[in-house]
């Protein structure tokens, strides 16, 4: 229900938004039309063979580069081996009308005792012989975990192979969840499977943030009885120690990682102001980036994960220096050239893309004061000074983060205190729930 | 030392003598000034062949103990026709309470018939007993504070201390100044919309103006702590204008005071 009009809202959007010749990321990508047939299997279970095939499915479909024509229209077998397409008559009948595939997936699957082996395949059939883009063998183990990992696999190296890695079918999401009776911080592969949680404060949980190489998770915590940073291990499930530098009755919140993992920007109460710092990811070094007068708040920093070069780095923030709403603005990571967004409104929660060209935010745009609190995922374009709709509801959508590959993105979206977690693609395409249970809410994207 | 017979020089005589030359040469020995154990009060039969050494032990149980409390020392003996507890006679054989005020050496002496002695010794440790616990300091509610002290509210996006809310501060600053063993948590909070990491700023920086505020008026900073929900734990959660400024207010609770 609520998925079906979000669906007819996005597409909504994309087609008014190419009308409108605007800068979205998969502009001018030609999406592949693309045959993928079950893999072949021989003394498989057949549990593993559903999981290995849906899940290899949802990842080409959610991948966004390709149209995966449905498996009704398929005329021809799957191939039972690459010779089968030195046959023209069996390449062709893919290639002609109306099914017209251009990449045929294919492989099969064997099951030796407690292992699991795949070999895929990808074919560009519309050339007249040839035309192997990709040949691969996966082991694992037989389990149902093993053969989603082949398939996650499998999908990221088709992507890449088609020229659109990197593929995110093995990347994961960190997010707050209240579903186990407070605000903790969860974590769960990118199509929403497998969710887990991954601390057990009971306390107020905020903003995880997944470090670049994957292995640690910054979040902020109101367990030390203020609201405080902390560092937990993905590996070992332990927290890390850092400093509290704000103490009792301070105020720490919104860690953002550096692009080398070296560095946390975060906010910190400072007088009646609260600012931006940065600090080591040792917890040295401590350095004050924005200095305000007045009860400014400065939150929620970002770092572009490409800056220019040369640069020190970027970092966008949120900040009510202008007035008393909320606005977006970006400096250099040593606290010069600030600039603000030319955006009014109440602009929120940035997250800067992959590519360092577009930040993705919250935005209530029509409010000079007071409103109804629904708010709506944008785009802005650096290069182009201009911004680009994503949703387009009466929820109140926010929290946006960027997949590793460009064209994804995730935010929250739902009535008061029940929102739920979606991805879909940047020019609204395969929109996804990605949570049922509980209310969920900050999500992040891995770097990988 | 606990039941070491002490072996007169006459040991070697013993299988030797008869009772009554024991006792002529015991007082020969005695007048000829050497010390020799004194004649056995009551006339034993000492067995004619052998006089062998008396034995004694001595236990204590505990050993250690609470100033006023009890032990009880035990003691045996063999070959004696004596016994002494510190000086005192006793039986043979026996048991007696003892709560002693400080730490006490007991000795038992065993003498046999022909004068000789054994001894054992024990010592009881007695230690002062903790103080009396004191009881923790009762957890005290004022039970006039929630009618009494008012939250203070704030405009949308605000955190600045509106008329409405003066008044309502100035009120709790008075009920502050008349109740000085009172201590105070102010919780900042927001309406659900916007940000949730804006809105946790927010809500401290409301909290923050509130003590501001009372410090202002008199009230000792040191006695108000300070922090925030955001748009956590509200207070209503439907989606319209009253609900919204209820849920944006400084949210006063009693701390834990002195």
């Amino acid at each position: 229900m609520k998925i079906a009009r979000m669906m007819i809202c996005l597409l909504g959007v994309a087609l008014a938004v190419l009308a409108q010749d605007q800068t979205i990321v998969i502009k001018g990508q030609a999406k592949y039309r693309m045959a993928l047939p079950d893999f072949n299997a021989s003394g498989v279970d057949a549990k593993l063979q559903t999981t290995f095939n849906s899940v290899l499915w949802n990842d080409l479909y959610q991948s966004a580069v390709v149209t995966l024509v449905g498996r009704s229209l398929y005329t021809e077998a799957a191939p039972s081996a690459e010779a089968d397409l030195a046959n023209p008559s069996y390449r062709s009948g893919w290639t002609a009308d109306p099914l017209s595939i251009q990449r045929l997936a294919f492989g099969s699957l064997q099951q030796n005792g407690s292992g699991l082996v795949v070999t895929g395949y990808l074919y560009d059939v519309t050339q007249p012989s040839g035309g192997r883009l990709l040949a691969r063998r996966y082991a694992n183990p037989a389990t149902d975990a093993g053969a989603r990992s082949i398939a996650h696999q499998l999908a990221n190296d088709i992507v890449a192979a088609l020229g659109f890695g990197p593929g995110i079918a093995t990347s994961e999401i960190a997010f707050i969840s209240n579903r186990s009776g407070s605000q903790e911080v969860w974590t769960m592969d990118y199509d929403g499977n497998n969710q887990q949680q991954r601390t057990h404060l009971h306390s107020i949980a905020y903003s995880p943030r997944i470090s670049p190489d994957g292995q640690t998770l910054a979040f902020m915590s109101s367990a030390s009885g203020h609201p405080a940073i902390k560092l937990l291990s993905l590996t070992t499930n332990r927290l890390l120690p850092f400093p509290d530098f704000a103490g009792k009755g301070g105020l720490e919140e919104t860690p953002a990682w550096s692009p080398d993992g070296k560095k946390l920007a975060f906010a910190m109460k400072t007088g009646e102001n609260v600012e931006i710092y940065t600090v080591n990811a040792n917890g040295r070094g401590l350095v004050r980036l924005t200095t305000s007068r007045g009860a400014v708040l400065n939150v929620s920093p970002v770092w572009n994960p490409k800056p220019p070069a040369g640069s020190p780095g970027q970092i966008a923030y949120v900040s009510n220096r202008a007035g008393a709403l909320p606005q977006l603005y970006v400096m250099d990571a040593d606290g010069r050239n600030q600039q603000r967004l030319p955006l009014g409104g109440y602009a929120v929660s940035p997250s800067w893309s992959p590519n360092g060209l577009s930040l993705a935010f919250a935005w209530v745009r029509n409010n000079g004061g007071e409103n109804s609190g629904a708010s709506d995922i944008y785009i802005w374009n650096f290069g182009s000074q201009s911004y680009v709709q994503l949703t387009h509801n009466a929820e109140r959508n926010d929290f946006p983060s960027w997949a590793p590959d460009n064209r994804h993105l995730v935010f929250q979206s739902g009535p008061p205190y029940h929102s739920q977690l979606f991805s879909v693609a940047a020019d609204g395409s395969t929109p996804a729930q990605l949570t049922t249970a509980g209310k969920n809410e900050m999500p992040n994207w891995s770097w990988h | 030392m606990k039941g070491i017979a002490m072996k007169s020089p006459f040991s070697n005589l013993h299988s030797a003598l008869s009772a009554t030359t024991v006792l002529a040469l015991g007082l020969a020995m005695a007048a000829c000034g050497h010390k020799a154990a004194p004649p056995p009060p009551t006339p034993p039969a000492p067995p004619a062949a052998a006089a062998p050494a008396p034995t004694v032990t001595l236990t204590a149980d505990p050993t250690a103990i609470e100033s006023g409390s009890r032990a009880t020392l035990t003691w045996t003996s063999s070959n004696a026709v004596r016994v002494e507890l510190n000086g005192e006679a006793v039986n043979l054989n026996g048991s007696q309470p003892v709560n002693p005020s400080q730490s006490t050496d007991y000795q038992v002496v065993a003498h046999s018939a022909d004068g000789q002695t054994a001894n054992a010794a024990v010592r009881i440790t007695v230690s002062e007993p903790p103080p009396p616990q004191q009881p923790p300091p009762p957890v005290a509610t004022d039970l006039g504070f929630d009618q009494a002290v008012r939250d203070a509210f704030f405009d949308y996006d605000k955190s600045d201390i509106r008329p409405d809310a003066q008044a309502a501060l100035q009120s709790d600053a008075d009920y502050l100044k008349s109740h000085p063993g009172l201590s105070v948590n102010i919780v900042g909070h927001c309406d659900e919309r916007g940000s949730a990491e804006y809105n946790l700023a927010l809500g401290d920086r409301r909290a923050s103006a509130v003590k501001s505020y009372l410090v202002s008026q008199g009230v000792d900073a040191g006695r108000i702590s300070t922090t925030s929900v955001g748009k956590e734990q509200p207070f209503c959660t439907s989606q319209d204008d009253n609900c919204y400024q209820q849920n944006r207010r400084g949210h006063f609770t009693q701390g834990s005071g002195q």
